[in-house]
C-alpha cells in the first residue's frame, strides 16, 4: 500500500475473460514494475478497483499469491463501477488499492482436511485459497470442492473446471439447481448436495461463500454434519468505501469488515451483533 | 502563558491573521451563527447562541478533493496527483466542545497501520482559539462526557470573557506563538476572575450524567427492535444530526467526472441515510431508521468507547438535539437504554 491509503496504483488490464452473461474476470498488472514484483497478499484479501471518473468498488483478489504474473478479479455487473469495468479492454488503465483486509488462516489450516462450498460469484474468494492449496498440495489433507450455480451458464472459471474435476488429489463436485441438457454432474441445491457428499467433520475445516441465503442453509447443513463453529469459515460482504477502517461504513458493532474481515469463523459471527 | 486581549483587539488579531491564514470564526447571517471564512470587515459574533454548524470543517471539510486524475483519452495514460491540503487555518471563538470534538478523530484517522494524510495535515496546521462558555445552554452536556465549559483539551488557546476582553491562556506551543502578538496585554490579576467565571459556569450545568454503564446497556438492547422503533419513531432520516455533529467522521468517496479530468472527492456522509449501507446485491443490513439510529447512538456511546479506552465519541455539544427537526434527543435514548433493565 502507498503511504497515502487513498492513492491507488495504476494498473493495466492484460486479459478479460467473459465468465457468464454478467461476470467478467480481469487480469491486471501494476504498472510500476518494482511494486508489482514486491506485491504480496494472503488468500482472502480484497482490493479496491477504480475506474477514474466513475468510482471505486471492492473485489476479492481471486488469483493465488503463488502465481504472480497478474492479479485477478472477477466482477459481477450490478451498478455504476461494475458496468464501466465491464466495458474495459486489455490495455486500459485502472487504479488498484490492495491488499486490504484480513485473510484465510493458511498456516493454521495446514494438515487439515478442507471442504470448500462455493455458490455463484462466491466462488471468487474460494478460488484463491483453492488454487493456493493446489500449489502447496502436500501441506493439506483431503480437499473437497463443492461448487454450485443456478445453471451451467452461471458457472465461472469454466476454463479451469476440467482440471479441477480431473485432478486425482482433490474431490471436485459441481452442481446446478435444475436439470440441464448435457450436464454430467450433480443436480440439486448446494446444501442438499453437501449433505449427500457427507464429509467427515473430523480434523476438517469448511469454507463457504455465496449468496446470503445459500450461506444460511449451508451453515445449517454443516452443523447437521457435526462441524464445530470454529471450523467453519466464511467471508462477509458489506458496502465499503475507504477499505482501511476510517470511513465508518462497514462496521458491525465494534468490528470493521474492511479491517477485521472479510474472513470470519462462524463462531466469530455468532459473537457479533446481529447486523449481517 | 496567560495574557489579556480586548474585544477590539481580538477582531484586529483575526483580521491580521487573515493575511497568513484561513481564519474561521462565528459569523452571523440570516439569523444563525455559523463558522465560516472570516475576512476583514466582517462582524464576529462570539456571544450569541452556539454556532449552528460546528467548526468541524476546519479539519474535515464537507467536501475535499483527494486526488485529481488527468487522462489523454478515457482509460489511457491516467496521471494521478495527490492534492494534500495547503496553508494554515485558525479557528477563533469556537466553544471548548467544538475544539475537543476533533480529538475523537485521532485514534481512527491516525493508527500504527493507517494514516489519513488529509485529516492529519489539516489538524496539524489548524490553531483553535476557543472561548470558555459562561452560559451553558439546556442542550449542553459536555460535563457528562468527560469535558466541561472551560475544558482546554483540543484547544491551543482558551479565552475567558472578563469585562471588556478575554483572559487568554495558551495550551500548546502553537497557541503560545499566536499570543506573542502585541495585541495581547498583561493579564494582571484578571486570571482569578476568569477562574471564578469558569467555576460558576460548571456549577450552572448541574450534576453530570454517568454514562459508565452505557456501552454494555446499549449492546444489551441491540436486538430489541421494539426499543429502537420506539426511540426512532419521530426521526425522519434527514441526517441533520450527523452533519451538525463535530464528532461524526464518516465519509463517502466519489468521482467527479470533468471529461478528460476527474476528481476523487471525499464528502461527509451520514449513517442515518438508507443508502449508507445498501449493498450492490440490494441487501441492506440497516434497512430501517430504527437500525440506523441504533448504529449512530451505539457507535458514539458503545462501540467507540469499547475500542478507544472508554472515550465517548460525543463532545456533548447538543447540536444534534437543537437541530433535529423532530426533537430526537440522544441523551434520552442513552438514558432509556441505561434504565431499561433497572
Ligand atoms: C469484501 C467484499 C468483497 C467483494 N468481492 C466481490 C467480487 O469478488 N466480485 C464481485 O463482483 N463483487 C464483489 N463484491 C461486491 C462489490 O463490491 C459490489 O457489487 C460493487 O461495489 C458494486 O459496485 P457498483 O458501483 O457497480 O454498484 P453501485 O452503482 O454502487 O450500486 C449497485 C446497486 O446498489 C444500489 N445502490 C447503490 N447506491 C445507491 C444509491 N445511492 N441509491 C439507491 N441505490 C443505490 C442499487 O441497487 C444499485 O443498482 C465484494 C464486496 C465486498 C464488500
Ligand atoms: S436530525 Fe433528527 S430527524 Fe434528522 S436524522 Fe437525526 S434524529 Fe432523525
Ligand atoms: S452526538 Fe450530538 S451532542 Fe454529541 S457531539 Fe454530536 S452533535 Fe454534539
Ligand atoms: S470501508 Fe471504510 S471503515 Fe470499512
Amino acid at each position: 500500500m502507498n503511504a497515502n491509503p487513498y492513492l491507488p496504483d495504476m494498473a493495466t488490464i492484460v486479459e478479460v475473460i467473459q465468465e457468464t452473461h454478467n461476470i467478467k474476470t480481469f487480469r491486471i498488472v501494476i504498472n510500476n514494475e518494482e511494486r508489482m514484483k514486491e506485491f504480496t497478499f494472503r488468500p482472502g484479501q480484497v482490493g479496491q478497483l477504480s475506474v477514474f471518473g466513475v468510482g471505486e468498488s471492492t473485489f476479492v483478489i481471486n488469483s493465488s499469491p503463488t502465481r504472480k504474473d497478474y492479479l485477478q478479479f472477477s466482477v459481477m455487473r450490478v451498478g455504476e463501477v461494475t458496468t464501466r469495468l465491464h466495458q474495459l479492454q486489455p490495455g486500459d488503465q485502472i487504479g488498484v488499492r490492495a491488499p486490504l483486509g484480513n485473510s484465510f488462516p493458511v498456516e493454521d489450516l495446514k494438515g487439515k482436511n478442507i471442504v470448500f462450498v462455493g455458490g455463484g460469484i462466491g466462488m471468487a474468494p474460494l478460488r484463491t485459497l483453492f488454487t493456493y492449496m493446489l500449489d502447496n498440495r502436500k501441506d493439506y489433507g483431503d480437499i473437497t470442492l463443492l461448487y454450485g450455480a443456478r445453471s451451467p451458464a452461471d458457472l465461472t472459471y469454466k476454463a479451469e473446471l476440467p482440471e479441477w474435476t480431473e485432478r486425482k488429489d482433490v474431490n471436485t463436485v459441481l452442481t446446478i439447481d435444475n436439470p440441464s441438457e448435457g450436464w454430467e454432474h450433480k443436480v440439486g441445491l448446494i446444501p442438499n448436495v453437501l449433505l449427500e457428499i457427507n464429509p467427515s467433520p473430523k480434523n476438517t475445516v469448511a469454507i463457504t461463500c455465496g449468496p446470503p441465503i445459500m450461506i444460511k442453509f449451508t451453515l445449517q447443513a454443516l452443523k447437521k454434519l457435526g462441524f464445530e463453529d470454529e471450523n467453519i469459515l466464511t467471508t462477509l460482504e458489506k458496502r465499503m468505501k475507504c477499505g482501511v477502517g476510517i470511513c465508518g461504513r462497514c462496521n458491525i458493532g465494534t468490528k470493521y469488515v474492511c479491517m477485521d474481515g472479510p474472513v470470519f469463523t462462524y463462531a466469530q459471527l455468532k459473537e457479533l451483533p446481529s447486523e449481517l | 502563558m496567560e495574557r489579556f486581549i480586548t474585544k477590539e483587539n481580538l477582531i484586529r488579531l483575526a483580521e491580521e491573521l487573515t493575511a497568513t491564514c484561513r481564519v474561521l470564526a462565528p459569523v452571523a447571517s440570516c439569523g444563525t451563527v455559523t463558522f465560516r471564512r472570516f475576512l476583514p470587515g466582517m462582524v464576529l459574533d462570539m456571544h450569541s447562541r452556539m454556532a449552528a454548524v460546528s467548526p468541524k470543517a476546519a479539519t474535515f471539510p464537507q467536501t475535499e478533493t483527494l486526488l485529481t486524475v488527468k487522462r489523454e483519452i478515457p482509460e489511457k495514460k491516467p496521471e494521478i496527483t495527490e492534492t494534500l491540503p495547503e496553508g494554515k487555518n485558525v479557528v477563533i471563538g469556537c466553544r471548548p466542545c467544538g475544539a475537543r470534538g476533533k480529538l475523537i478523530f485521532n485514534p481512527v484517522y491516525e493508527t500504527d497501520k493507517t494514516k489519513d494524510p488529509y485529516y492529519i495535515t489539516r489538524r496539524d496546521n489548524t490553531v483553535f482559539i476557543s472561548l470558555a462558555c459562561d452560559r451553558p445552554e439546556t442542550t449542553c452536556f459536555c460535563h457528562s462526557v468527560g469535558s466541561g465549559p472551560a475544558d482546554a483539551e483540543g484547544s491551543d488557546v482558551l479565552l475567558t470573557l472578563v469585562g471588556e476582553g478575554y483572559v487568554a491562556r495558551s495550551v500548546t506551543p502553537a497557541g503560545e506563538e499566536v499570543m506573542k502578538s502585541s495585541l495581547f496585554a498583561d493579564a494582571g490579576d484578571k486570571g482569578k476572575e476568569a477562574d471564578a467565571k469558569n467555576v460558576r459556569a460548571r456549577e450552572l450545568m448541574g450534576e453530570a450524567h454517568d454514562y459508565a454503564s452505557a456501552p454494555a446497556q446499549l449492546l444489551a438492547r441491540f436486538d430489541d427492535m421494539d426499543f429502537w422503533q420506539a426511540q426512532s419513531a419521530k426521526c425522519i432520516s434527514c441526517g441533520a444530526c450527523t452533519y451538525m455533529c463535530p464528532t461524526c467522521y464518516c465519509f463517502n468517496i466519489t468521482d467527479d467526472d470533468l471529461g478528460l479530468e476527474s476528481r476523487r472527492i471525499r464528502s461527509w456522509d451520514n449513517c442515518m441515510s438508507h443508502t449508507f449501507t445498501l449493498e450492490g446485491s440490494g441487501h441492506n443490513p440497516r434497512p430501517t431508521k430504527a437500525h440506523r439510529l441504533k448504529n449512530r447512538v451505539g457507535h458514539k456511546f458503545s462501540y467507540y468507547p469499547d475500542l478507544h479506552k472508554g472515550v465517548i465519541a460525543c463532545c456533548g455539544c447538543g447540536r444534534c438535539i437543537k437541530q433535529c427537526p423532530a426533537g430526537v434527543d440522544i441523551r434520552q435514548i442513552v438514558k432509556a437504554a441505561q434504565e431499561y433493565s433497572e
